[in-house]
């Protein structure tokens, strides 16, 4: 029932991860170095990157796309994601840590803790780990969804508010008493489920776990947004006020959706944080976040597959400028947001679908005749 | 709140029912910013009564809808429905689903939907988050589609977005809506504004028809097309009922009409 | 005007001859001083220290210098200066025989510090004598009395009169066995005082105070204690104000761009930053040109960033904005792309490492106010957010693109129908809201760094201030602006500044929840968005 769900850019899209998962693993442990085919470790890693900021964006166009949501706080549920994985990764380093603590990280030794914060508790666990990336930024989302939502704070108000919440954030896990590494993060990880997280071996099974975690989101997504529940959910975003009054209680769609989309963020977060080797504040600033809903803008919101597409490609675009012409490129990712906003408001694969869409559309179906009576009431009229 | 109707409490003789009426507005008044929009406002509808409200701009017959609907709270008075629940203290959602339903002035259907799916989510069913992640909607429910596409005359367009009717057709869809929903109130405002003469009469015919198991307040400027109702009138001024009666008797002599309500 | 300046400087030397030519005059104090004895020696210093004559401070000073002369002939005194020597009195130079040297044992020295302390009571400049009179408070000197009293008995300044008995009672509650009522008055004096150095004094009583003495100290020290506890919140609603200020500035423009025309100007903060730049160019230009003209700098600096922001707003409404009208969310990153774009434009021209903007001379310095420190660059920075702040109020109220301007945002199709150039009104407005953004950076130049960056640290508070307030009210920003700086101010010192940031905006996010639209919101059917 699922399948038959699935569109023609999601078969696309899933087929493209498939064969990723395969193509760059094999072109990375099977081919020698030097050669042409060889894709190095780091640009796997890279890529993994890339593919974790897609489920950001398919997270963010969840809300954003078919609720009308439009978050400027989801690099907080990100960054939370990631605090959660890393608090984990930093558990593992043990006493290889340069004070050489069995049970602090480094930096607590330095910031003379006795003991280990309660919540750090748990997270040398995976399982509990593994829970926490998603339970954090759940609940943040479910609390803040279900004030926000419940005393309909929308559009401009709510994405003010949110970014608030990120800011906030950012400057709470700046402050050293946070004990999760002040202004330096969390970082110099060993070992994940007992792989070294530098290893070839380890960095291909990332990506691949990456995108497969890609695919899995876009499959949930995709399930609620094609469900009952999906059609409340446009209906929300078209007209909030006109769903209330057939009886949806909108709050609780948008709580949900919004819980959800911040679940699969956290989820990003922890598979970006091994990828990269650091977490820090600095995740949670506001300007990450708007960046993320920029992704989803240019690969078209609403549409979820061009969501993943959008972050890939500026993504790429911003690896390649920022090596070419540092300089190059705030000017190109600003001209992105402003020619974006202005000539193509439906995104690249919004734009695509409608082309294909309408030509067929029109073959289809005669246009509407303005004025026309429908023939039982026109009937009826007359006879009474 | 006033004290004109205690809360539903033990009343064996109604069996617990405050009021035979299906809506019991008493002395409801709303204040925006020093504007007094209603000024002690009471109407009384009996079940499957049809009832057209006339009035100038400003009169506050959309202030009333709101506040029998619960986008606005009145700041005193009562809304009673159906002798049991008082609208004052409950949401949107909550008097949806009691069987309130309204058509908007402005027509508001759900654009990026289809015509179908517009019906579809307008549909009497469960309406909890959780639940429509996983329900699906079954075939009693897609002849019923096809029923209330039949009476709005918009087959043909079932798989359009709404997006692409024209007026008439989105005021069409939105009473279809209202059908689907199934209430036991409709609140129908300003149904043909921007029709056709013959739009106009077919409306009028359809929400007759509608009439004859609803009871619908019709909020309207033609008066035309409230005559075409042959329906009971209230006429509202400055945020209260200024006559009420037959539309011959209200055109005619609204002091009459003041004196009847007795204030 | 110009005559009683003159009668006032007669009465105020007047004032000043009377008492010097009713004293015996300083010769027999300096007589004694040309003396081998010294007893003789010490009588002399103690009667210069009274005598208020110019010359006894530094004959005083050659004195324990070892530097003072006398021919025990005529008792003339002279002072050594290197090789010269001169007449201890006249200042004419003065031949080195038959001189020897005035002795000094360590009763001398004491004595002449002390004098020296006394000596400046009596000094012609009135800050010299209050100096004075503060070290002696300070000192608690018992020894001071007699000075202090002659120094009372002529000093006419009322600043350096309470200073000089200030400094008496101090002393008198030091001196073993004054009599106790004239402790209570002194107690009352100190406590009058009132601030940290009064308090020592008043809570270390000497050991011979009776009961009644105590009991007014301690009665003393707690009024002195609630009264610096309530200047202390004083001095914290004046920070709290002065940060308001700044977030007043901050916020005013986007009260314009957003408040009043509904477009989320995420660029705000960069025209804010445009303005510091104008503020740097035109240092820059006048420290080339013409330095005489530094002062100046702010007052042209003001309608040039008005323009450059102005002009770039408009420029920036012309070119995306007007595309964008009822799509706010789509400005919101329309207008965010333009901030980066801004931004790295002039980190591209002048570099990303801050830039030097100077405070001209009225800016920098402070001065006290009931015991207040203020300092002026806050303070114009107050003065001056209200003022930008009623122009535009004014600006908005009483012209005719006022009236325009708020007819068009309040109903576009009427307004246009009525025959206004609605384009022409939003681009104006949200010039406007630019321009003035260009000015609150003229102001925020002087207090923070004028880098590339400098807009994003308001933007978010800004928002967070308009939106507080609640959105087309320009009061209900100033209100928010000043609500939420003096909150930050006092919530600082229980939960540090950043703690205390965090919880302003949970605060502010609790609050959009129980009144989304803002502390002064406008209500009825027109709201509905």
């Amino acid at each position: 029932m699922l399948l038959s769900r699935i569109d023609k850019p999601g078969w696309i899209f899933l087929g493209v991860l498939a064969l990723a998962c395969i193509v760059v693993p094999g072109l990375n442990l099977l081919t020698a170095p030097g050669s042409a085919l060889h894709v190095p470790t780091y640009a796997v890693s890279l890529m993994g990157k890339y593919l974790a900021y897609a489920i950001l964006a398919l997270s963010l166009d969840l809300v954003w796309g078919y609720c009308g949501i439009l978050s400027l706080g989801h690099g907080a549920f990100f960054a939370l994601g990631g605090y959660a994985m890393g608090m984990y990764l930093m558990r593992q380093i043990g006493p290889r840590g340069v004070y050489g603590n069995p049970i602090l990280p480094d930096f607590m030794v330095f910031l003379n803790y006795k003991e280990l914060p309660w919540y750090w508790h748990g997270f040398d666990w995976f399982p509990f780990a593994a829970v926490m990336v998603l339970l954090v930024p759940g609940i943040l989302a479910f609390v803040f969804g279900w004030l926000a939502f419940r005393s309909r704070v929308t559009g401009v108000y709510l994405s003010i508010i949110t970014q608030a919440m990120t800011f906030a954030l950012m400057l709470a896990f700046f402050r050293n008493d946070m004990g999760l590494g002040g202004n330096n993060g969390l970082t110099d990880f060993k070992d994940i489920l007992g792989f070294n997280v530098q290893a070839q071996g380890t960095r291909v099974a990332l990506f691949v776990l990456t995108a497969l975690a890609l695919g899995l989101a876009y499959l949930v997504a995709r399930f609620m947004t094609t469900s009952a529940f999906g059609k409340v959910l446009i209906a929300i975003r078209d007209a909030e006020s006109r769903t209330r009054f057939l009886g949806y209680r909108t709050a609780h769609y948008k709580v949900l959706a919004f819980t959800v989309s911040a679940m699969m963020a956290g989820v990003a977060g922890a598979l970006y944080v091994p990828q990269v080797g650091i977490i820090n504040p600095s995740e949670f600033a506001p300007a990450n976040s708007i960046e993320a809903v920029i992704w989803v803008a240019v690969g078209g919101r609403g549409t979820l597959v061009g969501a993943a597409l959008g972050a890939v490609l500026v993504n790429y675009a911003k690896t390649l400028l920022t090596g070419a012409m540092p300089d190059a490129w705030l000017f190109a990712l600003g001209a992105l947001f402003v020619v974006v906003t202005l000539f193509l408001p439906k995104g690249i694969l919004g734009t695509l679908t409608e082309r294909l869409g309408s030509r067929r559309a029109k073959a289809r179906l005669p246009g509407p005749k303005p004025g026309e009576i429908p023939p039982a009431l026109a009937e009826e009229g007359r006879g009474s | 709140m006033s004290a004109a109707i205690a809360l539903p409490t033990s009343d064996p003789v109604h069996e617990k029912r405050l009021t035979q009426a299906l809506l019991y507005v008493d002395d409801i008044k709303v204040t925006f910013d020093g504007y007094r929009a209603l000024r002690g406002l009471s109407l009384t509808l009996m079940p499957g009564e049809m009832r057209a409200i006339i009035g100038p701009n400003g009169a506050g017959k959309t202030t009333m809808m709101d506040c029998i609907t619960g986008k606005t709270r009145p700041d005193t008075g009562q809304v009673i429905f159906d002798g049991l629940h008082d609208l004052t203290r409950m949401d949107e959602a909550a008097i949806a689903e009691l069987g309130i339903g309204r058509k908007f002035q402005k027509p508001t259907v759900f654009e990026s939907h289809t015509v179908a799916d517009n019906i579809l989510l307008a549909l009497k069913g469960p309406r909890a988050a959780t639940a429509s992640l996983f329900g699906w909607r079954n075939r009693v429910e897609r002849e019923r589609i096809d029923a209330i596409l039949e009476t709005t005359g918009l087959v043909a367009h079932r798989a359009r977005p709404a997006a692409d009717l024209s007026h008439g057709q989105k005021q069409w869809l939105e009473i279809g809506m209202l059908l689907a929903q199934d209430p036991k109130l409709l609140l129908v405002d300003e149904p043909v504004a921007g029709m056709t003469d013959a739009e106009t009469e077919a409306t009028a015919t359809l929400l007759r028809r509608i009439a004859r198991d609803h009871a619908v307040i019709v909020v309207e400027h033609d008066m035309h097309f409230v005559r075409a109702l042959q329906c009971r009138v209230t006429c509202l001024h400055e945020g209260a009922v200024l006559a009420e009666g037959s539309i011959d008797s209200v055109s005619a002599d609204p002091r009459v009409v003041e004196v009847y309500l007795g204030r | 005007m110009h005559r009683r300046l003159v009668l006032l400087l007669i009465a105020w030397c007047a004032i000043w001859a009377l008492p010097a030519a009713a004293q015996t005059g300083p010769d027999a104090a300096y007589a004694r001083l040309a003396s081998d004895s010294y007893s003789d020696i010490e009588a002399g210093i103690a009667g210069l220290a009274t005598s208020g004559d110019p010359k006894a401070g530094p004959v005083l000073r050659a004195l324990t210098d070892n530097r003072l002369l006398y021919r025990p002939d005529d008792k003339a005194l002279a002072i050594k200066d290197g090789a010269a020597v001169t007449d201890a009195r006249t200042g004419a130079a003065m031949s080195p025989d038959g001189l020897k040297p005035v002795r000094v044992n360590n009763r001398v020295r004491r004595a002449v510090d002390a004098a020296l302390g006394t000596l400046n009571l009596l000094a012609p400049d009135p800050a010299t004598r209050r100096t004075a009179a503060d070290a002696v408070f300070k000192a608690r000197d018992a020894a001071a009395l007699p000075a202090l009293d002659a120094a009372l008995a002529r000093e006419s300044d009322a600043g350096v009169k309470r200073s000089l008995q200030e400094a008496r009672a101090a002393a008198l509650l030091a001196k073993p066995g004054s009599p106790e009522i004239e402790r209570l008055a002194a107690v009352d004096t100190i406590q009058a005082r009132g601030d940290s150095e009064a308090l020592a004094i008043l809570r270390g009583l000497s050991g011979d105070a009776s009961q009644g003495v105590r009991d007014a100290a301690a009665r003393g020290v707690s009024a002195i204690e609630s009264r610096q506890a309530l200047m202390a919140n004083v001095q914290n609603a004046w920070y709290g104000v002065s940060l308001g200020s700044v977030l007043l500035l901050a916020a005013i423009g986007l009260a314009i761009t957003f408040g009043v025309m509904g477009i989320i100007n995420m660029a705000h903060g960069e025209m804010v930053m445009l303005g510091a730049y104008t503020t740097y160019l035109v240092q820059e230009l006048i420290r080339q040109k013409a330095p005489g003209l530094f002062d100046w700098s702010l007052p042209i600096a003001i309608p040039l960033a008005f323009l450059t922001a102005g002009a770039v707003g408009v420029l920036i409404e012309r070119s995306v904005i007007r595309h964008l009208y009822g799509r706010p969310l789509e400005t919101l990153l329309a207008t965010w792309g333009i901030s980066l774009i801004l931004q790295q434009a002039v980190r591209s021209v002048f570099g990303p490492t801050n830039r030097e903007v100077g405070a001209p001379s009225y800016m920098s310095g402070a001065f006290d106010l009931f015991g207040l420190s203020i300092t002026w660059g806050r303070l114009w920075i107050v003065v001056f957010a209200l003022a930008v702040f009623l122009t535009l109020n004014l600006i908005l109220k009483a012209t005719s693109f006022g009236l325009k301007t708020r007819a068009v945002t309040q109903n576009r199709r009427m307004a246009a129908a009525m025959g206004i150039r609605t384009p022409w009104i939003d681009a104006f407005t949200f010039g406007l809201g630019s321009g003035i953004a260009g000015v609150a950076g003229v102001a925020l130049s002087q207090i923070d760094n004028v880098s590339p960056n400098l807009g994003q640290g308001y933007i978010i508070d800004s928002f967070l201030v308009v939106v507080f307030g609640g959105v087309g009210n320009l009061w209900g920003t100033l209100v928010a602006a000043l609500t939420l700086g003096v909150a930050n101010k006092f919530l600082e010192p229980y939960a540090g500044a950043v703690l205390g940031k965090i919880l302003l905006l949970v605060f502010i996010i609790l609050f959009i929840q129980k009144r989304p639209r803002g502390l002064f919101a406008l209500k009825g059917r027109a709201v509905e968005a």
